[in-house]
């Protein structure tokens, strides 16, 4: 990487139960990701509303990512259908306000995959810093 | 505005050693609402909690921010130290520097400017937070234990004997499970059956047991302390209350080519069967697919011999309702199938068996009465190859085994080897294997017994082809050690197949919430601190369902198991969750979307009276909240269009205070 790169900012939303679990288990076994990413920890991947993604990308986030069980493994038995509903409209309608669809992404990340939450977020750091710095949504008068 | 606390933990090295602890702290007193912020060596220790208590006290504090590892791995700690300084306990948040930064980064500058937006990101939040109180819900004082085996009779004794009521629901006609199949037990050579079948009688016998057996768990529902749980009781033709289990039925029915799944398919049994004699319950049970009375309306020969007169063809699969306070999973193991190891010509001869039919075919109560003999010809074998990890450590090809040790198979096959040697001390016996791997108490001992007393011949290489020619079992491997390829010629090759959880075990782990990983296996809450606990509350984890073990290990998890549903029954009152939905009723406008996406049917709709701004009163239909019910997903939340609806200790403006902190 050049040291003059742009660093992307990437907000992840993590459900407790696997996703959080997940990205622990990827720092018990020392798993390098990129500092990029911060979590969030929410109850389930449903908590997440589409409002906090636009109100990241307001603010000048270059990705968001959110994680949950895998389908069929919900803590709460079904949250994860709704979030893979309701982020399928929600990043279309992203991608049409120029979000390149690169730029936002659901994972599903088990509490034992570790290993698989330090791979998603190396990818979707290296896909968001290859798109370069997010302007589309940023609210200037956020900077001041 | 809350007066917060900061607290920067090093964790000895963990954190400090790739985040500047100071420097964060130092950067953290800056943030709105932060009137102290300290940093110390461990803050989980006596000492670091009692800086934490001293700080409430001093600084008046009305929100603490622990800057440390997971909130998943002290966040209860912190908030019993809060609660102990008078703090609510839910005004405490975490910043994880530990698992979520230092350990993932390697790099100080870049380590301590993450720990600083994180704690920046917990400071935001915990300005928001409100004081919580959780609710309380009574406990059923009934526990479940699902699954039969050694785990699953461990577990339900321990749970009896401290005075609760267990119900056992096991899939076959019988408990028992695993051992009761096998011959010998390693490293000490009691037999399976003398050390199992008086605690199976204990369970029929105990007044606080009771076993539904041929029965399956179909539907769970509730949490800890409260699971409403469906059972279901497949018809077995027999009533259970009437049957003596004496076998004439058995001795008389005329459907006798049934193959005998207790001795893995080697005999055959009846249409009508006793899987094996100390059985429990020892009931009759008639196999539908085979009993042509069943099956056609001809024969009834058992019904007319039985004098108890407990047959009954018309008996129909029953359901049985009940409520549990906690759930045991002893789901335990099966071998992995062996179709996919052809080289072994497993499927081609039947000379070439599993380990477990091996001890089938040295139990006295097994298809030879004990006797080594081949199932092709019934001679005996004076050559025997034993093949070690088949489909076990299997990295390159995982989609045909497993890439875990199954852990018990180097014992007991030093065991196989042994006993062999020690009855029939004409048969070679050779061992092929990866690595031995014998850690246990006595293990290694036994092991060296086999080699050194016994005269077993361990090749470290695998076995690369078996070829059935005639009578005998080409079998060709290679001895790593000396490098040289080896052609045996066989009687009898036995396979150390790989170990997986049971089928049954992933419906089983959707219907309860309780999280596998990626081989089936059940995930514990921590893998160190709490081994026997599933992170779903009220799921306990005993025996092999959790991770291959051998039976020393699975009962004293079981026993952990026991020790932990006690504990938990033994409660009169749980305090719930107070991170739950609410609605802010004059901003709901009775759409229904939140009821139609809560997944536990916590939300209803009340008519409620309103004061309206012109002094008028209207009646509205407005959600409502069961508290007892609400497991705090939060999908109502974003359901609601009028955003009326919101996630206690979750809330939106927390989210989004969150998200400005880190985007800043």
């Amino acid at each position: 990487m050049q040291m003059n790169e742009h660093k992307p900012l990437i907000v992840a939303f993590c459900c407790n139960w696997c996703s959080y679990a997940g990205a622990d288990l990827a720092g018990n076994n020392r798993l390098n990701y990129p500092a990029e990413v911060k979590i969030i920890r929410v109850p389930c991947s449903c908590r997440v509303n589409p409002m906090f993604i636009l109100r990241a990308f307001q603010r000048g986030a270059d990705g968001v990512i959110i994680c949950g069980c895998h389908p069929g493994d919900c803590h709460y038995t079904s949250g994860n259908y709704y979030t893979r509903r309701r982020m399928a409209m929600l990043f279309s309608m992203l991608d049409y306000l120029g979000i390149e669809k690169e730029r936002t992404r659901v994972e599903w990340v088990s509490a034992a995959e570790g290993a698989k939450f330090a791979a998603t977020m190396n990818d979707f750091v290296a896909t968001v810093t290859a798109l370069g710095e997010n302007k589309r949504l940023e609210d200037l008068r956020c900077k001041k | 505005m809350q007066r917060i606390g900061v607290f920067v933990c090093w964790c000895g090295s963990n954190i400090a050693g790739t985040v500047d602890v100071h420097a964060v702290a130092e950067a953290l007193k800056l943030e709105p609402g932060v009137v102290f912020s300290t940093d110390y060596q461990y803050m989980c220790s006596q000492a670091g909690q009692n800086i934490i208590k001293e700080a409430i006290a001093e600084h008046k504090l009305t929100g603490i921010v622990v800057c440390s590892c997971s909130p998943r791995m002290h966040e209860a700690t912190f908030r019993k130290t809060a609660a102990a300084a008078g703090l609510n306990p839910y005004m405490v948040e975490i910043a994880n520097i530990r698992e979520q930064c230092s350990w993932v980064h390697k790099d100080m500058p870049i380590g301590t400017e993450k720990a600083i937006i994180l704690g920046k990101a917990a400071i935001a939040k915990v300005n928001l937070n409100a004081p919580l109180t959780p609710g309380e819900s009574p406990v059923t004082k009934r526990a479940l234990v699902i699954g039969g085996g050694i785990a699953g009779i461990q577990t339900a004794l321990d749970i009896a004997d401290a005075g609760f009521p267990v119900d056992i629901v096991e899939k076959k006609p019988t408990i028992g499970g695993k051992m009761a199949q096998l011959d010998k037990t390693f490293p000490t050579l009691d037999c399976a059956a003398c050390i199992l079948t008086p605690k199976m009688v204990d369970v029929a016998q105990h007044d606080k047991i009771r076993i539904f057996s041929y029965s399956e768990v179909t539907e769970v529902k509730g949490f800890v302390g409260n699971f409403d749980v469906k059972i279901k009781k497949h018809a077995r033709y027999v009533k259970e209350d009437v049957c003596t289990g004496c076998g004439d039925c058995v001795s008389k029915c005329p459907m006798k080519k049934v193959p005998n799944e207790f001795n893995l398919g080697m005999d055959n049994r009846h249409a009508i069967y006793i899987p094996f004699a100390q059985a429990v319950p020892k009931v009759a049970t008639i196999d539908p697919n085979a009993c042509n009375m069943i099956k056609n309306g001809k024969c009834g020969l058992c019904a007319k011999v039985c004098t108890a007169g407990a047959i009954d063809y018309t008996q129909k699969d029953e359901f049985i309702e009940e409520k549990y306070g906690a759930i045991v999973v002893a789901t335990g193991y099966n071998h992995i199938s062996m179709d996919k190891f052809d080289e072994f010509a497993y499927n081609q001869s039947k000379d070439v068996i599993t380990s477990l039919e091996f001890e089938r075919l040295t139990n006295a109560a097994g298809p030879t009465a004990g006797k080594l003999l081949r199932p092709s010809d019934g001679v005996h074998p004076h050559t025997i190859v034993f093949v070690q990890c088949v489909g076990s450590r299997c990295d390159a090809c995982a989609e045909k085994g497993k890439e875990y040790c199954s852990k018990i198979c180097c014992m007991y096959t030093a065991k196989h080897a042994m006993l062999t040697r020690d009855k029939y001390p004409d048969t070679d016996v050779y061992v092929f294997y990866i690595d031995v791997r014998t850690p246990g108490k006595n293990f290694d001992e036994f092991y060296r017994r086999a080699v050194e007393e016994y005269g077993v011949h361990y090749i470290k290489g695998m076995v690369g082809k078996v070829v059935p020619e005639g009578n005998k079992l080409k079998v060709q491997a290679s001895d790593l050690l000396s490098n040289k390829q080896l052609h045996i010629d066989a009687d009898l090759v036995v396979l150390a197949a790989a170990i997986e959880p049971d089928k049954s075990a992933r419906p089983l782990a959707t219907m309860l919430t309780a999280s596998m990983d990626t081989n089936d296996f059940f995930t514990e809450a921590h893998p160190k601190l709490r081994p026997v606990e599933s992170p779903t509350a009220g799921v306990f984890l005993s025996g092999a369902c959790q991770g291959p073990k051998d039976i020393p290990e699975t009962v004293s998890q079981a026993g952990a198991a026991a020790s932990k549903v006690i504990g938990l029954l033994a409660k009169d009152k749980l305090t719930g969750n107070p991170c739950i939905a609410h609605s802010d009723e004059m901003m709901c406008n009775g759409c229904s979307s939140c009821e139609r996406v809560c997944p536990y049917g916590a939300i209803t709709y009340v008519d409620k009276e309103f004061r309206m701004p012109d002094r008028t009163t209207a009646i509205r239909r407005v959600a409502s909240v069961n508290p007892a019910v609400c497991q705090g997903c939060g999908a109502c939340t974003v359901a609601c269009p009028s955003g009326a609806m919101d996630l206690k200790g979750f809330a939106t403006s927390q989210i989004i205070a969150e998200v400005d902190a880190i985007c800043k």
